[in-house]
């Protein structure tokens, strides 16, 4: 789960992690006011979206008085911003960011991630702040330390004085980059994090080292312990219908084709759609039933999958392990008695209970066409498709 | 022969109480298995299913003499019942649970470095060797027992696979799920490495996906050391990046992970890939021809 950059602040600023001051606001006079109450010289007004690149679209504005901060106010709230991660239909913009502007003097970058190879939490920093880190990465890896944290110890002073003097911090500073790094982990480690960027981090005229972005980014497996996050979660900023099938703990995937497809397992829905991709369809999601789920939870995946304009054909595949074929037939036949069906259905059915799932589906007088093997029901939704367009 | 289990391997069910745990349980009582017990704490002494329930790990290998383990256990609770059984000084713990915080996970890592038990999973189908000892939440019947070793990161995924051998005739040795969560217990090439001292495993398929990079390791261990052929299929080659794909491990984030490279290493380690996930069998098929050892793999008639 995402969260806002000022939210990420916040949460940062009772760690002891340096943040500059700053208000959220969710029109043009909130944003006034917050300016009014900084009471600094320069104001920043920043774009509050789940999307990096923000600066580059015109999403972060510098207010040298209150009639530029109204000015940007306006402009930005409301507009739509294209970055490169929010695809091409972009992202609206609903909340800004009113925050004081700091005297830069360097700009640093500072990473937390689960690394895989090691199974540990690592703190990536460089100093090559302001951009991406990927970036860095490709051109000058040399430039990236790595610190691996122990999970009995944390991240131990001595492993963060190392990284700052890596990153070729001023030694002056030093000491309080150790306290924001140390302060980070202690975040990451307690909120269930699996991302923390900070980029940049950056050090100021007056001497001190700040977090002037925050991605923070949290373990949907973790939530359940983690209430006061969980209450950060914007659901202006996901998906509809994976709002609508996370009430039913389905887990749905939209993408940008017009095949609806219904799986059980993860991946079985991944190599779905490579197979449908394989004969030349585009699949417009991928709703995973999961391994447990009863007739009615059936129901309301195909009925979330019905609901969806772009899509132009449905696809069942499903391998009945747990998931018995007879409970997805049921809750087919029910979605489509109460939605109507008027699209192209291709089912393969196969594993556990797979004749009595058929059955169900032959006695409904539903309009379905029955598939093999996998690759058969792919080509025969894709052939569908394309014949009704 | 096989790796991992055996018609000897005894288990206990942690969490045989609940819901899920019990079904599963009834299920591999039904296929062989030699459940000897099962742990929920407070409900020590009782019997389920004509099953001996224990307060502890402990107590239940005491009593039972069992060696390996499997978690139907919550996840909030999980982490913790995989370090009593490591703790305990079971061989094997099989750990079914989805949705374990990858923070606990970090823990139980950690848990694990001076221990001699081996985790497999979490988030996995679990682990069969063919008409002798099922561990898990896969549908029995679709196993023949046979030469082919199956390891995956996708419990379906390895269904799918595993029906397309059987039903050409091919059975298998062992069929290991290692789970789709970034942090593991069990790799690629920990599997691969059982399999290749297996002297009844005469070839493997290996099914990855996207994210990470476990299947790019595994590609420079079978090139220095697996004298058996691999076959491979990497899922989720047409997702678009940044999103997560279902599995909290399947993932390509920062231009890293995609199926794209992890076919090339395979490729250049001489592991045959399968174009689309419909043709892994066929795909094995014709390797063992070409090694001449598809006669020896034939286990079974089929219609």
């Amino acid at each position: 789960m995402n969260i806002h950059e000022y939210q990420g602040k916040e949460i940062l600023r009772d760690y002891g992690v340096a943040v500059p001051n700053g208000k959220v606001a969710y029109t043009r006079q909130e944003a006034v006011d917050a300016a009014k109450s900084l009471g600094t010289d320069v104001t920043v007004v920043k774009a509050q979206i789940h999307a990096g690149g923000r600066g580059n679209a015109g999403g972060v504005k510098i207010a040298k008085n209150l009639d530029d901060v109204r000015t940007y106010a306006e402009e930005i709230l409301g507009k739509t911003l294209v970055t490169h991660q929010t695809g091409p239909e972009g992202k609206e913009v609903k909340r800004l960011l009113i925050e004081e502007g700091c005297d830069i003097k360097d700009e640093y970058y500072v990473g937390l991630v689960v690394d895989r190879d090691t199974s540990r939490i690592v703190m990536m920093g460089s100093e090559e702040g302001g951009t991406e880190i990927e970036e860095v990465a490709a051109k000058t890896p040399e430039k990236i330390f790595k610190e691996v944290i122990d999970p009995v110890t944390g991240l131990m002073p001595y492993q963060a004085r190392r990284l700052a003097f890596n990153m070729n911090i001023p030694k002056e500073l030093v000491g309080k980059t150790v306290k924001f790094m140390l302060g980070l982990y202690k975040a990451f480690e307690e909120k269930d994090c699996s991302i923390a960027e900070i980029n940049p981090l950056v050090t100021t005229g007056d001497g001190n080292v700040m977090a002037l972005d925050a991605k923070m980014n949290f373990d949907s497996n973790a939530l359940y312990r983690q209430k006061n996050v969980l209450e950060l979660r914007d659901l202006d900023e996901e998906d509809e219908k994976e709002i609508e099938a996370s009430k039913y703990d389905l887990s749905y995937i939209s993408l940008d084709g017009n095949i609806g497809c219904m799986v059980n397992g993860a991946g079985l829905a991944m190599a779905t759609m490579d197979i449908i991709k394989h004969y030349e369809g585009d699949p417009a999601n991928f709703l995973d039933v999961g391994g447990g789920a009863t007739a009615e939870k059936v129901t309301e995946a195909f009925k979330i999958i019905l609901s969806d304009k772009s899509v132009k054909g449905i696809y069942v595949n499903i391998f009945g392990g747990i998931m018995k074929c007879d409970i997805i037939a049921e809750g087919i036949v029910e979605a489509t008695k109460q939605m109507g069906l008027e699209l192209p259905l291709v089912v393969r059915l196969e594993g556990t209970n797979v004749e009595l799932g058929k059955k169900i589906l032959d006695e409904s007088g539903l309009n379905i066409t029955s598939a093999d093997s996998m690759a058969d029901g792919a080509e025969k939704i894709v052939s569908a498709v394309r014949k009704a367009g | 022969m096989s790796i991992l289990l055996n018609k000897d391997t005894k288990v206990i069910v942690q969490g045989i109480t609940g819901a899920t745990g019990l079904f599963h349980t009834k299920q591999a009582v039904e296929y062989g298995t030699k459940v000897v017990g099962g742990v929920t704490p407070g409900k020590g002494g009782t019997e389920i299913e004509g099953i001996p329930v224990f307060n502890t790990v402990e107590e239940a290998i005491k009593q039972t003499g069992a060696n390996a383990s499997v978690v139907y256990v919550p996840p909030p609770f999980a982490a913790d019942a995989i370090m009593e059984a490591a703790d305990a000084g079971i061989e094997l713990v099989i750990t079914i649970t989805e949705g374990i915080p990858v923070i606990d996970m970090i823990k139980v890592r950690r848990f694990l470095e001076d221990k001699e038990t081996r985790l497999i999973g979490p988030n996995c189908p679990g682990v069969i060797t063919p008409d002798e000892c099922k561990i898990g939440i896969m549908p029995g019947y679709i196993h023949k027992k046979g030469h082919v070793g199956v390891v995956s990161r996708s419990g379906t995924l390895t269904y799918e696979a595993v029906h397309q051998l059987s039903t050409e005739g091919i059975g298998q040795s062992t069929a290991v799920g290692i789970g789709g969560d970034p942090v593991n217990g069990t790799n690629f090439i920990d599997v691969l490495r059982l399999f290749n001292e297996d002297p009844d495993t005469y070839a493997v398929i290996m099914i990855g996906e996207i994210g990470g990079t476990a299947e790019e390791e595994a590609a420079e261990w079978i090139k220095e050391n697996m004298t058996k052929p691999v076959v491979g299929f990497i899922g989720g080659k047409t997702a678009p990046p940044g999103k997560r794909m279902g599995h909290a491990g399947a993932i390509i984030s920062g231009g890293k992970g995609t199926a794209d490279e992890k076919i090339k290493s395979l490729n250049s380690a001489g592991v045959q890939v399968a174009d689309t996930p419909a043709v892994m069998g066929e795909t094995l098929i014709s390797v063992l021809k070409e090694k001449g050892i598809y006669e020896k793999c034939v286990t079974h008639a089929v219609n």
